[in-house]
């Protein structure tokens, strides 16, 4: 025995040891898999001794291998053999092995069971700790069920070592054996309140986990959190802790009230960031909820937004850091307002503009996605033209491809919806072929065909564009690095073709389009090419044949004739197929044109009609002709019996369907004709179908520059450039000039109106043109930028602003209390501007300090009175009023009080105890500058009429310590007391045949505007939803909060509208109808 | 929670990898080829996050090694480079001023303490000395094993 003992001794002196492996791997770099495989085998003779040391070391030496990749589950065995030794050293190698190596499928997990129990119940709280940890890895469900009861008692073991572990590894069993959690829970909780703050910590990392899964069963545990939260100081669990309240708070909105104080002083005092930045993210979460079905009621949302605001601002400080992950972490979250509060981060532009000049580029990637979501009508040509500047100086292709694809997604971001000029958006996309090695070509060309499609006005110009780009093809084939670029051409070819009436030179194009080079193109351009070469000639034959001079059409199809060859020979079948046919039809054109036939006419028929975009699931719109059967066979099947050699026969037999298809939808002259107007009446009226509207007429006539662009000869020298273009700087510049002089106009026109009004006449202007302005996407207002909502224009999701929009009514009627007209008689330039915003519809009040010696103190926007939704499905009577407080002296104010003079019908919404004349003491203080928001709840008895209140807001000035005062008045409508609520046209229609409604309508006299247009000022404004549109006439429907239904028949002829409308409150309806007609005799 | 640790070299040699979660081995090495590829071909001076499918990695480079850090999309990104950073904290105290050969020679200890300091993905321990209180004792107790086992050699 003693011998057996020392021959194993002496053997393994010549074994090695993981240190001689490791360093045995490291000399052999040439032959490494070699060495490794003399290494296992020894490994594999080691593990057959007996000697538990040697096989622990080759254990060992395998975790090492298993780690460099290698398989070593052939030796599970052994190191099941290994964890089970009594040695501390070797069970401690045992399960490290099993840990890195065992997974659910491996057979032998289920010989452990034992073992890990006697090892969980040893007297050593190592062993235990091993046993333990080892778990934790390779838990499998058995295992979980087999051992949960042996865990769960450990979690009361009297060393905290093994407590910690033990809590913590329970998860990993709730996870494998779902049964075990509710036994396991009591204890679990128990640990929360344990001595020992590693056990609680890990307590609390298991039911922030398991609470992240189903937030609703820890809601009870929220007090035993926040005592925790408040107490510890390990900020670690803090975080813990926040992601927990995070989930709890949307299921119990008290809940994030109470978090307001110990999350601002958080924000406020720590000094780790990762907790600053949890502390953000939730507050940015939580904010969320706002939008989500679980509305919290007003107190709340206002705390939230204040919290909201401040996190704003510490995103800022985040993004300004020079460290990098802070500056990544804060556009990360920004990203997340950007989808709820775009307004909020589009005051920030200009720090994430900075971030694209970051060097790094994730941090770039990041700023990029902001953008998508940041662009309006107003800042895209700003912004796309620093992106542009960008693309220039971009290293490496992958990031420069991002950049395009990103330009071309901001701009082409629902249908368009942010442009303005699309001379502008043709030349930005003219600009980016000019890119080296993109490979989004196809992207630019598609863009190129959707715009040139969809916008007629924009024909005459991409027209010119891409004939230049034809002539200039050969600056993007030249080099293979451009080879992507090409995709463009297939777009420049066809628009020169199917629009080739617009060419200015059509036989340059002709000429471009035949060239010997274009033969190098890929096979599908070419086949473009060749079948537009044919539209072109078309078009040339046209033009010529109406000269007296015949030569010069016979010398364009020789041109043809000449030309046409090339692509005879070509490889690619399709181009092949293509020019020979039309090479056979210009040769017999050319017949023709030596017996001096006119030929023109009936050539330009192969091409005629307008190609349209074809939604995708247009085909299944086209009804099945009669008597077609589409499934039925044509010929009988062929019987399986029949021999093979005749299949060939059957498949030639069944292309027959398609001929016999075709012969089936073609239809007469007539009938096509009468289609075709009825596509474009539709069309006129499909508002998503862009076209040429007046609008974007005016635009493109008020551009200059078309006519101008030189088209100069083309410098060979200067490769990459092409010339002849023009830069869509010079729209951006347009733009400005443009806006720039509306302003002015805009000013005078103000200037005029104000003389008027200071006349004592209170009569309404007539501002036709402006109006007009209104709906044209150019129309840009540049005060007070960052605060501006949204023009009417902008269809935007927004809150709407609708008891200030009220508001401006007052103030236009010259109404002697409006609070406008309490601005002292001396005005400054930047006050009238302000007020004339009220008179454009921008839906915004000021209310200005009454001291006509002091600067302007306090701003106080009404900006928006919205309608509670949770509050209108429960008791339909509370209105919620948000007020923009923006402080404009230089002094700090503070102590402002909200107060309104309650009517019988309407009642500011105090706190409970406060009297009935109380005002509400707003929560917050304004340093010079700043602005603020704050939401007032107002109960209403009856919303049939409208409502005015008067209110008076109290403030005091920090140094001088004066109280001052301020009055306004708040103007609910009607229509602020409709939601927008969809309804179906059999419901709709149900509706109005029950006869519970009363009748009655209104005519608008000289509206002049798309009828689109109308409907969607109507939805705006009124909150009102289409029902059906039909032509020029339309159904709307809309909800009280109180439950009335408002339905509305609206119809238009000329500049005639006339709006019947049906409700079974006739009060109600009177006051909807009066203020509709109000909207659109403003405009 | 946290899904796994990686460390590797400059050269892209793995030194450890820790799964908190059981993954087949095909995955395991899928998933560190494209960490490596990933992570190595990051400029200097710039951010330490990635997003890979539905996680976030988190890498920072220590001399010549990589730690490289998976956790899942709602963690916190700065909690996970603490992470990083004390359990480098606690190799440097355990090795005194480690290198990249200290832990590919004992690669075992590394896993040791980094078992001490985490287990099944979530943070068990954030004191420095109870964990390394923990590493000595559990040494303390192989070594005792250890002359134990010499003892019976000799005299057995």
């Amino acid at each position: 025995m003693a011998l057996k003992i020392v021959k194993g001794s002496i053997d393994r002196m010549f074994d090695k040891n993981l240190q001689d492996l490791v360093r045995g791997i490291r000399n052999h770099k040439e032959d490494e898999a070699k060495y490794i495989s003399t290494c296992i085998d020894e490994i594999k003779q080691e593990l057959k001794q007996d000697n538990i040391a040697v096989k622990a070391n080759a254990v060992c030496k395998l975790t090492y291998l298993q780690m460099l990749g290698y398989d070593v589950s052939w030796a599970a065995f052994n190191i099941v053999e290994v964890m089970s030794s009594s040695k501390f050293t070797y069970k401690r190698i045992g399960y490290l092995a099993a840990s890195q190596c065992f997974h659910e499928s491996t057979d032998v997990i289920m010989l452990t069971t034992n073992q890990i129990r006697k090892d969980l119940s040893s007297p050593n709280q190592y062993d235990t700790g091993v046993a333990l940890t080892g778990l934790s890895c390779f838990v499998t469900p058995d295992l979980a069920r087999d051992l949960a009861n042996d865990i769960m008692t450990l979690m009361s073991h009297t060393k905290p070592y093994i407590r910690k572990k033990a809590v913590l590894i329970m998860y990993k069993v709730f996870l494998k054996y779902p049964e075990s959690l509710r036994p396991a829970f009591p204890r679990l909780k128990e640990k929360l309140e344990d001595p020992d703050p590693g056990v609680q910590s890990a307590a609390v990392n298991v039911i922030c986990e398991l609470a992240r899964r189903n937030p609703k069963n820890y809601l009870s545990l929220a007090p035993l959190f926040f005592k925790l939260m408040t107490s510890s100081t390990n900020n670690w669990v803090l975080i813990k802790i926040i992601k927990l309240f995070g989930a709890l708070t949307p299921l119990e909105p008290r809940l994030g009230k109470k978090l307001i104080e110990p999350l601002t002083n958080l924000i406020h005092s720590t000094s780790a960031m990762s907790l600053l930045y949890e502390c953000v993210n939730t507050v940015i979460a939580g904010h969320d909820v706002n939008g989500s079905p679980f509305l919290p009621p007003f107190s709340l949302a206002l705390f939230l937004f204040l919290r909201f605001q401040l996190c704003v601002q510490k995103l800022r400080i985040l993004i300004e850091d020079s460290d990098q992950n802070l500056k990544y972490l804060g556009l990360l979250a920004m990203s997340k307002i950007l989808k709820t509060h775009p307004k909020s981060v589009q005051s920030h532009k200009d720090l994430i503009l900075q971030c694209l000049d970051d060097k790094d580029e994730s941090i770039r990637l990041r700023a990029l996605d902001l953008l998508y979501g940041m662009v309006s009508k107003k800042n895209l040509m700003e912004i796309v033209k620093k992106l542009m500047l960008h693309v220039d100086k971009a290293e490496g292709t992958t990031y420069r491809d991002e950049l395009l694809t990103k330009i071309i997604d901001i701009c082409s971001q629902s249908n368009y919806q942010y442009i303005t000029n699309f001379e502008w958006y043709i030349s930005i996309l003219v600009e980016l072929t000019r890119l080296e090695g993109t490979r989004h070509g196809h992207l630019i060309a598609s863009q190129m065909l959707d715009v040139a499609i969809r916008v007629k006005a924009i024909r005459v110009f991409a027209v010119a564009q891409m004939a230049t780009l034809l002539d200039n093809a050969h600056l993007m084939t030249g080099n293979v690095q451009r080879k992507g670029i090409c995709e463009v051409l297939y777009a420049a070819a066809w628009i020169c073709g199917e629009f080739s009436e617009h060419l200015e030179n059509p036989m340059q194009t002709l000429e471009a389009m035949l060239r010997p080079k274009v033969a190098t193109l890929p096979g599908h351009i070419q086949a473009v090419y060749v079948q537009n070469a044919a539209k072109l000639f078309a078009t040339l034959l046209k033009n010529q044949e109406g000269n007296t001079d015949r030569t010069a059409a016979q010398e364009t199809s020789q041109l043809m004739i000449d030309r046409l060859p090339l692509f005879v020979q070509s490889a690619n079948l399709e181009v092949q197929e293509r020019a020979s046919c039309i090479l056979q039809l210009v040769k017999y054109i050319q017949k023709l044109q030596q017996k001096d036939v006119e030929v023109a006419e009936e050539v330009i028929a192969l091409f005629a009609g307008e190609l349209n975009p074809v939604a995708p699931k247009a085909q299944k719109k086209v009804p099945v002709p009669e008597g077609l059967d589409l499934d039925a066979w044509i010929n009988e099947p062929p019987s399986e019996s029949e021999s093979e050699d005749e299949q060939p026969k059957a498949i030639f037999a069944k292309e027959e369907p398609k001929h016999s298809r075709a012969r089936h939808t073609e239809v007469d002259e007539k009938e096509l004709a009468k289609r075709r107007e009825a596509r474009k009446q539709e069309q006129a009226n499909n508002p998503f179908y862009i076209k040429a509207s007046p609008s974007s007429q005016k635009v493109y006539q008020e551009a200059p520059g078309v006519e101008h662009i030189p088209v100069v000869q083309i410098d060979l020298s200067v490769p990459l450039k092409v010339p002849g273009l023009p830069m869509s700087d010079q729209y951006v510049k347009l733009e400005e000039e443009r806006r720039q002089k509306e302003r002015v106009e805009k000013k005078k026109k103000e200037k005029k109106k104000r003389k008027e009004k200071r006349g004592g006449r209170g009569k309404k202007h007539d501002s036709g043109p402006e109006s007009e302005e209104d709906i044209t996407p150019a129309h840009m207002v540049d005060i007070v930028t960052e605060e501006m909502p949204l023009a009417d224009s902008e269809k935007l999701p927004v809150r709407s602003h609708r008891a200030a929009e009220a508001l401006k009514s007052p103030a236009e009627d010259g109404d002697a209390e409006s609070p406008a007209s309490q601005e002292p008689k001396k005005k400054s330039s930047k006050e009238k501007r302000e007020k004339k915003k009220d008179k454009d519809g921008d839906r915004k009040v000021s209310v200005k300090n009454g001291n006509p010696t002091r600067e302007t103190a306090l701003w106080m926007y009404i900006y928006g009175a919205e309608i509670d939704i949770q509050g209108n499905l429960q008791d339909g009577s509370q209105v919620v009023v948000s007020v923009i407080f923006e402080n404009k002296c230089d002094n700090f104010l503070k102590t402002m009080e909200f107060n309104v003079l309650d009517s019988l019908n309407s009642k500011l919404q105090r706190p409970e105890g406060s009297g009935p004349h109380d005002g509400l003491s707003v929560p917050f203080q304004l340093p010079p500058g700043v602005s603020n928001e704050a939401r007032f709840v107002f109960t209403m008895q009856s919303i049939v009429m409208p409502q005015k209140l008067k209110g008076t807001l109290t403030f005091i000035i920090k140094d001088s310590s004066t109280h001052e005062k301020l009055d306004f008045k708040l103007h609910f409508t009607c229509s602020s007391y409709l939601i927008t609520t969809p309804c179906y046209s059999d419901a709709f229609a149900k509706l109005l045949e029950s006869g519970d409604l009363k009748c009655s309508s209104v005519r608008l006299e000289g509206v002049n505007m798309p009828f689109h247009h109308l409907l969607a000022r109507i939805c705006f404004h009124h909150h009102f939803s289409v029902v059906e549109r039909i032509d020029s006439c339309a159904s709307m429907y809309s909800r009280s909060i109180q439950g009335h239904h408002v339905c509305l028949l609206v119809k238009t002829s000329g500049q005639t509208v006339s709006i019947d409308a049906k409700c079974d409150e006739p009060t109600l309806l009177g006051n909807v109808l009066d203020e509709i007609k109000q909207t659109f005799s403003q405009c | 929670m946290i899904r796994f640790l990686l460390l590797f070299s400059r050269q892209g040699k793995l030194r450890l990898q820790k799964w908190f979660t059981a993954i087949s081995e095909r995955e395991k090495k899928k998933i560190i080829r494209d960490m490596t590829t990933m992570v190595l071909a990051r400029q200097p001076r710039t951010c330490n996050f990635l997003h890979w499918k539905d996680l976030k990695i988190i890498y920072k480079r220590y001399a010549s090694l990589y730690f490289c850090l998976a956790i899942e999309n709602q963690e916190n990104e700065l909690i996970a480079l603490e992470v990083i950073h004390r359990y480098v904290e606690l190799l440097d105290k355990y090795f005194g001023n480690v290198c990249e050969l200290d832990i590919i020679f004992n690669f075992e200890k590394a896993y040791f303490i980094l078992d001490e300091f985490l287990i099944g993905g979530e943070i068990q321990e954030t004191s420095k000395q109870i964990v390394n209180r923990a590493i000595e004792a559990s040494d303390m107790l192989q070594e005792g094993d250890s002359s134990e086992w010499f003892e019976v050699e000799l005299f057995g």
